[in-house]
């Protein structure tokens, strides 16, 4: 990856977040997002998110020259990228538009990463020129801060993809966990579930969003609870995460609940739009 | 670490004060120059905002180095960082 330039498609909270990393770590980026508006507000989102990770010690800084962001609605400005992210909704359609588009357009052999949550690899591998190049690399949210990424090897994937996904990970200083390939991989098939049951213990009035996350948290020591972890991840992207699930398995238990689709349908996304099952109003200042 | 500036920087100065405030009005916490902003239950995201009030208000760039939790830790040392960077740069 060294003098590389790595292109990251779609600028939502995934796209704009690997972004600020790999410029925080001294990497070219080109960011591709078709959306004018979203386009026009990243390039400074990025930059500030690129010194909170420094500020906040989500990666070693190396000390290379600035590296540049550029920001276009043109997929071809990415043509001469080392290697890929694509980030763009979770929905098939719009991971097939992009990989189609992009795979015609770089160099045979350019690694090609998705940042799907739960689409298997080899699924979006046939939407590939080339399905060997493609490797699962599953970011958290925010990417610059949490240095463990669940890396998805399908079962076309080859040798070569994968050790330049290696490569790429240390270039960004992080940590990959290699798994096979299947809806959900390990972290969404558990987690997705988790939270879908959890939103529907309140929806039943079993008990509150608070007292849900506190036994997680009190009692299981985990960091924060399903439900602020939804509202973390966003609840819109928990809804098409579970749908993907729930075609793939044919497990009921995947389908979104009615409390679930109600708050996305009124725009309670969560901490992205300041009030999820938990108000975000005061967030940045109140105690973490 | 000098803290030659044209305003005065001593532990009662104007900058003291102006930060005191930005902190009490952002925060509702009435804090003093040497409290640790992190440790009193402010999160610690809220780092970037104080990155952003130091340049606006005061003209200075922070970045390198210099962008560590440790500068904006207490106002004490926020009130040093502006120094040294209007020092460096002045």
């Amino acid at each position: 990856m060294a003098d590389g330039v790595l292109a990251v498609l779609g600028a939502g909270t995934m796209g704009a977040g690997l972004a600020a990393l790999a410029l925080g770590r001294g990497v070219d980026v080109v960011l591709v997002e078709t959306d004018p508006e979203v386009a026009g507000a990243v390039g400074k989102k990025v930059r500030q998110d690129a010194r909170l990770g420094r500020l906040l010690g989500g990666y070693r800084p190396r000390e290379v020259g600035e590296a540049r962001l550029t920001v276009t609605g043109d997929i071809a400005k990415a043509a001469a990228a080392t290697a890929v992210i694509e980030c763009v909704t979770e929905t098939a359609e719009a991971k097939h538009a992009a990989l189609s588009a992009i795979s015609e357009l770089v160099k045979p052999g350019t690694l090609l990463i998705t940042n799907t949550s739960a689409i298997p690899v080899d699924e979006l591998a046939s939407f590939c020129d080339r399905p060997q190049d493609l490797v699962g690399a599953h970011f958290m949210n925010p990417p610059y801060l949490i240095r463990a990424v669940e890396v998805v090897r399908g079962p076309r994937t080859s040798d070569d993809a994968m050790d330049q996904a290696r490569a790429l990970l240390a270039e960004l200083d992080r940590e990959g966990i290699e798994v096979g390939d299947g809806p959900g991989f390990v972290i969404n098939r558990v987690l997705q579930r988790m939270i879908n049951e959890a939103a529907r213990i309140v929806e039943d009035g079993v008990a509150s969003p608070e007292a849900v996350d506190a036994l997680f948290t009190g009692c299981l020591g985990h960091r924060t609870g399903p439900l602020a972890t939804g509202d973390l991840i966003g609840l819109d992207n928990v809804v098409q995460t579970l749908e993907v699930l729930a075609e793939r398995t044919g497990d009921a238990g995947y389908e979104p609940c009615d409390l679930l689709t109600a708050m996305v349908r009124e725009g309670r996304l969560g901490r992205k739009s300041g009030r999820g099952f938990h108000d975000y109003d005061q967030e940045q200042v109140k105690a973490a | 670490m000098t803290e030659t500036t044209q305003n005065s920087v001593g532990t009662g100065s104007s900058t003291h004060q102006e930060l005191l405030a930005f902190l009490d009005a952002k925060t509702g916490r009435t804090l003093d120059a040497s409290s640790d902003l992190f440790a009193s239950g402010i999160s610690s995201l809220f780092a970037l905002q104080l990155v952003v009030h130091l340049e606006e208000k005061y003209g200075v760039t922070v970045g390198g180095a210099d962008l560590k939790m440790d500068n904006f830790r207490t106002v004490d040392a926020m009130v040093a960082l502006i120094g040294r960077l209007r020092g460096a740069t002045g």
